[in-house]
């Protein structure tokens, strides 16, 4: 596999987005091309999973628009993805946290973690 | 129709400019050493064999040995035969990547993966007979019937029927080659190849 990632890092592009995991909340701005016409949305929530590694990773985001709940994948490496703002650092003991879905209302919180800022 | 051999490394996906996610295949091609220069006069036609993925001498009998000898190489897993290079390649003479550089399209041929005993609906794409419900009973992915009955009292030759699949030569034309990495004698190219990985491809211009 070692060729494979020889190829990987020859479109590996930089990324300057914060360290995020799942738990965490996050503001993902992402372009989007209307005809000729550009324009960035936002898309709030919480990182539900990160998932494969080198230019296929991608990361899950779910947000409650009302009482539905949405999620979107966006790969890391995409080139739409302009920023990356890091909300809140959450508590969590898994690495995917897929019962997150079923929780509603009060249930549906994630303990906060409490970073040292210098 | 001149190539090279190569191998299948695996696939992967990358962004293209306008921000496509475009799926492809990295494949190791050559360098391959050409090991025979067949001619009009002693072969009857003319061409060149190149020879790919070097073998451990234990792992090759004497008329092998023999054989790479003669083009001062060591013995090789692959062997193909190629015609109509730029110029004339001599014995010995390495065949790299660059044959691709200016390269926009490739064929790429190779033995696809095998897939044991099929029925005629994964192996021919019949949609089956019958349904699931209604009382049926396993006609679901039947192929129905094979033919008329007194005439012609037998099946045509070729009826699509159920059997193995898979483990063929499978050729795929013109895939658009995104990126040659000569360090590492790699090249991606868009879409898929036949064959699981590791397996040996025939690369074409």
């Amino acid at each position: 596999m070692n060729l494979m990632s020889v190829a990987e890092n020859a479109f590996a592009k930089e990324t300057k987005f914060p360290e995020f995991s799942a738990g965490d909340t996050i503001t993902v701005s992402y372009k989007i091309i209307e005809g000729t016409k550009e324009r960035i949305q936002n898309f709030r929530g919480v990182v539900i999973q990160r998932k494969g590694s080198g230019i296929t990773e991608t990361f899950t985001v779910r947000k409650m628009s009302g009482s539905v709940g949405v999620e979107r994948i966006f790969p890391v490496q995409s080139p739409f993805i302009s920023e990356i703002v890091m909300n809140k650092k959450g508590k969590v003991r898994r690495a995917r946290i897929f019962y997150f879905r079923e929780l509603t209302g009060k249930k549906a919180r994630i303990k906060e973690k409490r970073m040292i800022t210098e | 129709m001149a190539g090279i051999i190569g191998k299948k490394i695996g696939m992967t996906s990358v962004f293209s400019a306008e921000g496509k996610n475009i799926p492809c295949t990295v494949l190791e091609a050559g360098p391959c050493v050409v090991t025979q220069v067949k001619t009009i006069e002693k072969d009857g036609y003319k061409s060149f064999q190149i020879a790919f993925d070097d073998k451990k001498d234990k792992q090759s009998n004497k008329p092998e040995k023999g054989h790479f000898k003669k083009a001062n190489t060591t013995p090789k897993r692959k062997v193909a035969e190629f015609h109509d290079y730029d110029k004339d390649l001599n014995l010995g003479e390495v065949v790299t990547l660059d044959l691709f550089s200016e390269v926009k399209f490739v064929d790429v041929t190779g033995i696809s993966k095998g897939k044991g005993f099929q029925g005629v609906v994964k192996r021919h794409g019949f949609s089956g007979v019958g349904g699931q419900t209604h009382g049926q009973d396993n006609r679901l992915r039947a192929p129905g019937s094979v033919g008329a009955s007194s005439y012609p009292s037998r099946v045509f030759k070729g009826m699509r029927m159920a059997g193995r699949m898979g483990n063929d030569n499978v050729k795929i034309l013109n895939l658009e080659v995104i990126k040659l990495i000569p360090e590492q004698n790699l090249m991606i190219v868009k879409g898929s190849v036949p064959g699981s990985k590791g397996s040996y491809l025939i690369i074409e211009r």
